[in-house]
């Protein structure tokens, strides 16, 4: 159990030094004085407030001390918790921008994820039932996963939201209301999330059906289908323990596909104007926001590094021949 | 009980046509009797056992029929066959070593298969247990998952569950293939035990060796080419096969004590024909010794003596 | 990005065709890649799309950029996509695009498939260490979330081509080839023609080039085939945030200035229809194709 688990920490760990590290360097690797350029790009009118936040940003960079240094105290300062502050909306701070808008991608994300992957899972072990369901679910399957995340945002956005003016097309809520627990703002959000949610969640469902339907092939095809098949038992018991089996790398691919459907999210924020870490990361883009888009970059990674754990954790969990041969396997 | 073959035939559907895979054997297997279906790879044998209890996706049944303590086994109706699987036959397959599901607890999943075939678990845990204890398996096999039993306990844990039931007919379908020889014993002799104990009433073994099925075996069935070749008791058959590939087949296996200076090994040249488009009349023509224009002629599976049947017009 | 569900999973992967006899198998496999229908119809569309992208933009008149036509104008006879809030032909902007989109997709799915086997194959082959360090490094670059990496990067970047945007694609979306391409070359590896050629002293990469890789051709092409979908979708990303390539057209790019310019409140359809459209064609006909494939060279698979 210690060295399973062991291990993927270990993976872990060094994912998030290596996306610290790349996040470290790849300013220093531009040409030029990176603090000026950028400031400049940022146009900055008030003067003093361009002064003040050159020197934060030297200080920051800490360019006239050895590289080593720096690195070192990139890494104190995300100990402490201090993403630096945001250039475009100065003097707030990154960490302030970034936990505002994470509420509403976990908000899109959890759900989409966890939804798309069951019910993506269902029609997967559907279409395993009969040629003409293959045939019909198969091909949708593919050309979903096939539909770019923001293309389909936009279509449903267009179609949905702007012409038959079902649902609204952007924003997370009501411009005129202000975030409050209060019915008229929860209907408003709810309004607003539909959507987006819909968009990720057609893309996801087509990965999760075309995979389990090749996983339950797989283990309708097994010895053990035969066996109990040659036993006489109903299709019905077969075709449970099939579909128990095939859960099992689904979940595992969760968690490979994890990173494609945050990205995923991001796109579809954007399509939306949708007050999430995509939106957040547009504006830091548009607006040369470096430390804003280190910060969410970093958030992402470790939001993702954390999932993959739990990921991991609730395989354990699941599959009976991990924890076994963790117990020490075969007599 | 008996099981009555009559002119089996099942073919493969391929693209190309039809692969005559099991080309009408007609043979009775009686009350008690453990029968040996010997014969190389491409013989039959494997189609034949399937056939008995259930047909593989590209397998169709032709024609023939199967009678099992006189009633009818409807091989061509797969739902149909539910009846009779299991409970009346029943298989230990070639690959009882992952025949069973690895992610559920071995005690669950046979509840589960029992359930479902409307046997309450309840009622025959007892004899489950006292099964287990007879193959020398511990109670707590069932709180298991098969990872963690050794590949000789899955055979055992396989071969308690395809009879427990109590089968008329129960197939073995070369269940030694995988094993070493010590285990091989052990597994033959827990075959004659079952039968013995009257858990199962007849046997087919099906066998790629004769040596190994002659320690068990009352009678002994060789097939050629989806053909029957011969069919005796097994005794008569070691000492005195009357088919020309039996006796061919017999000569090419080492004798103990004798070295390859003193005598070579023989063995039959040639191969066995495609049968997508067999030869006509017998299939052995081709690399028998004995074979000349009566052979074009398929010889029918006649008996020539008291329970000796045999498929060759030079059976003297 | 890509996919990972319509990778063929290394466990059902198809069998190695025998290298004894390869005439036979390879006019079998025609027949059957004939009668497919997946595949007959997933190359059709790539195929047809490929002729726009290639065969198409000499014979326009005008370029992506020109302004020449009155704007917002939905599609006609004489303006087959429409025209932008510039002016601009769609059609033309459309076919450039689809250009830039096979260019990524052939150089970044070629990246990352060079990057991914040779990690794989090396980890298979090789095993004990090598095979633990590179498994770490896999895993490392596979949990990273990667678009996002690339937003990073892409951002730092101020020009750069489609060339450069296509190998940071491909640097980063190797991880799960290798994996494929390992477990598969691991079971190759304990087999006793290469147990032979180890023997007989020929050198790991010859093995690798000689034995190994020829019995899984079709598995590598497979392989690549998803690769170059996931580069096609990770780059209409990227040019859809506006971290594109600066110069040249793509069909991210296109959608990107619909949005930018409000397409979608203007109601201007045209604008951002046939670009998505266009790669999810592309990218499904290539997935359809693939399965298609996989059919063809895998006997198990067909049905009767």
């Amino acid at each position: 159990m210690r060295r399973y688990f062991g291990r993927k920490i270990f993976v872990y760990v060094l994912t998030f030094f290596a996306a610290v590290t790349i996040n470290w360097m790849i300013p220093r690797l531009m040409p030029g004085d990176p603090i000026k350029s950028r400031l400049a790009r940022a146009s900055l009118s008030d003067s003093a407030a361009a002064e003040a936040l050159y020197d934060y940003f030297n200080k920051m960079f800490g360019l006239d001390q050895p590289l080593w240094q720096q690195y070192l105290n990139f890494w104190v300062s995300l100990f402490q918790g201090d993403l630096g502050i945001s250039i475009w909306n100065f003097p707030t701070p990154v960490t302030d921008l970034i936990m505002g808008a994470v509420p509403y991608s976990l908000g899109l994300l959890l759900p989409s994820i966890v939804i798309s992957w069951f019910v993506g899972n269902w029609f997967g072990a559907y279409a395993a039932r009969s040629k003409w369901l293959d045939n019909t679910i198969l091909p949708l399957g593919y050309v979903l996963t096939a539909t770019p995340y923001m293309w389909l945002a936009l279509l449903l956005a267009w179609s949905m939201g702007i012409v038959a003016g079902w649902f609204p097309a952007a924003g997370s809520y009501g411009l005129s209301l202000q975030p409050a627990f209060t019915w008229t703002f929860i209907a408003s959000l709810l309004e607003h999330w539909f959507l987006p949610f819909l968009s990720l969640f057609l893309v996801a469902l087509g990965g999760w059906a075309i995979g389990m339907r090749n996983m339950i092939i797989y283990e309708l095809e097994s010895e053990y289908s035969n066996y109990l098949q040659a036993l006489g038992a109903p299709r019905r018991l077969v075709r449970r323990y099939a579909f128990r089996n095939a859960m099992l790398p689904q979940i595992t691919g969760l968690a490979v596909q994890l990173g494609t459907v945050v990205a995923g999210a991001l796109l579809t924020e954007i399509v939306f104007s949708y007050q999430g870490l995509g939106y957040l990361i547009l504006q830091a883009i548009q607006n040369q926001d470096f430390f804003l888009l280190q910060g969410a970059f970093l958030f992402i990674v470790i939001g993702v590094l954390i999932a993959n754990f739990i990921i991991d954790v609730v395989y354990v969990l699941v599959d009976p021949r991990v924890r076994v041969q963790m117990q020490g396997g075969a007599k | 009980m008996t099981l009555e073959v009559s002119d089996l035939r099942v073919y493969y559907r391929t693209l190309r046509g039809d692969v005559r895979a099991l080309d009408g054997p007609t043979f009775t297997l009686a009350d008690g009797e453990i029968m040996g279906l010997a014969g190389e790879s491409g013989s039959g044998k494997s189609t034949l056992s399937k056939s008995l209890i259930r047909l593989d996706g590209r397998m169709r049944y032709i024609g023939g029929d199967v009678v099992l303590d006189g009633d009818t086994v409807p091989v061509w109706d797969d739902r149909a066959m539910n009846d009779f699987r299991y409970k009346r036959i029943s298989i230990i397959p070639q690959y009882a070593m992952s025949a069973m599901n690895p992610t559920r607890k071995i005690g669950r999943m046979i509840a589960e298969l029992l359930e479902s075939r409307g046997v309450r678990f309840r009622e025959i845990r007892d004899e489950l247990h006292r099964r287990l204890e007879l193959v020398g398996l511990e109670r707590d096999v069932l709180d298991r998952y098969p990872l963690e039993l050794s590949g000789g306990m899955k055979q055992r844990t396989v071969m308690v569950i395809s009879t427990l039931l109590n089968p008329s007919l129960l197939i073995a379908d070369e269940v030694t293939s995988a094993l070493d020889v010590s285990t091989q014993r052990a597994v033959a002799e827990t075959l004659v035990e079952f039968r013995d104990r009257e858990f199962v009433k007849s046997m087919i073994v099906v066998t790629h060796d004769i040596s190994l099925v002659y320690q068990i075996a009352d009678t002994i069935m060789v097939m050629y080419a989806g053909r029957l070749a011969e069919k005796a008791p097994a005794k008569t058959i070691i000492e005195m096969p009357r088919h020309p590939y039996t006796k061919m087949l017999l000569d090419s296996l080492p004798e103990v004590g004798v070295k390859y200076e003193d005598r070579r090994l023989s063995g039959i040249p040639g191969s066995p024909p495609g049968l997508l488009d067999p030869p006509q009349g017998c299939r052995f023509r081709d690399r028998c010794p004995l074979a000349d224009e009566q052979c074009l002629e398929q010889p029918p599976f006649v008996e020539v003596e008291s329970d000796h049947h045999v498929a060759c017009w030079k059976a003297e | 990005m890509t996919a990972a569900q319509p990778l063929p999973d290394p466990t059902t992967a198809p069998e190695e065709p025998a290298a004894a006899a390869p005439e036979a198998p390879r006019r079998e496999a025609l027949y059957f890649a004939l009668r497919n229908p997946k595949l007959i119809v997933g190359l059709t569309i790539v195929l047809l799309f490929l002729l726009v992208g290639l065969v198409v933009p000499p014979f326009l008149e005008h370029g992506p950029g020109d302004r020449y036509a009155p704007p917002l104008l939905p599609p006609s006879g004489e303006h087959w996509f429409g025209t932008t809030q510039f002016g601009q032909d769609l059609f033309t902007q459309f076919a450039y695009g689809v250009r830039a989109t096979f260019l990524v997709g052939l150089l970044g799915g070629g990246i990352a498939a060079v990057i991914g086997m040779t990690i794989g194959f090396v980890a298979g082959y090789k095993g004990g260490w090598i095979d633990e360090v590179l498994n770490m490094l896999t895993n490392v670059v596979l949990v990273l979330p990667t678009l996002a990496a690339l937003f990073i990067i892409a951002a730092y970047v101020d020009s750069y081509s489609v060339a450069t945007q296509s190998f940071f694609i491909g640097m980063t979306s190797w991880p799960w080839a290798a994996r494929a391409v390992r477990s598969q070359a691991l079971s190759l590896s304990s087999r006793d023609f290469v147990d032979l050629a180890r023997l007989s002293g020929v050198r790991p990469w010859k093995i690798i080039v000689r034995d190994i890789a020829p019995n899984m051709s079709s598995y590598l092409f497979m392989t690549f085939i998803l690769l170059f979908g996931g580069a096609v979708l990770a780059a209409a990303g990227l040019d859809f945030v506006g971290l594109g390539p600066s110069d040249g057209m793509s069909l991210g790019l296109i959608m990107h200035q619909a949005v930018k310019w409000g397409a979608l409140q203007l109601g201007v359809w045209w604008w951002f229809v046939p670009p998505g459209l266009g790669i999810t064609a592309i990218v499904g006909a290539m997935y359809i194709m693939n399965v298609g494939l996989d059919e063809v060279f895998n006997p198990k698979l067909r049905e009767m």
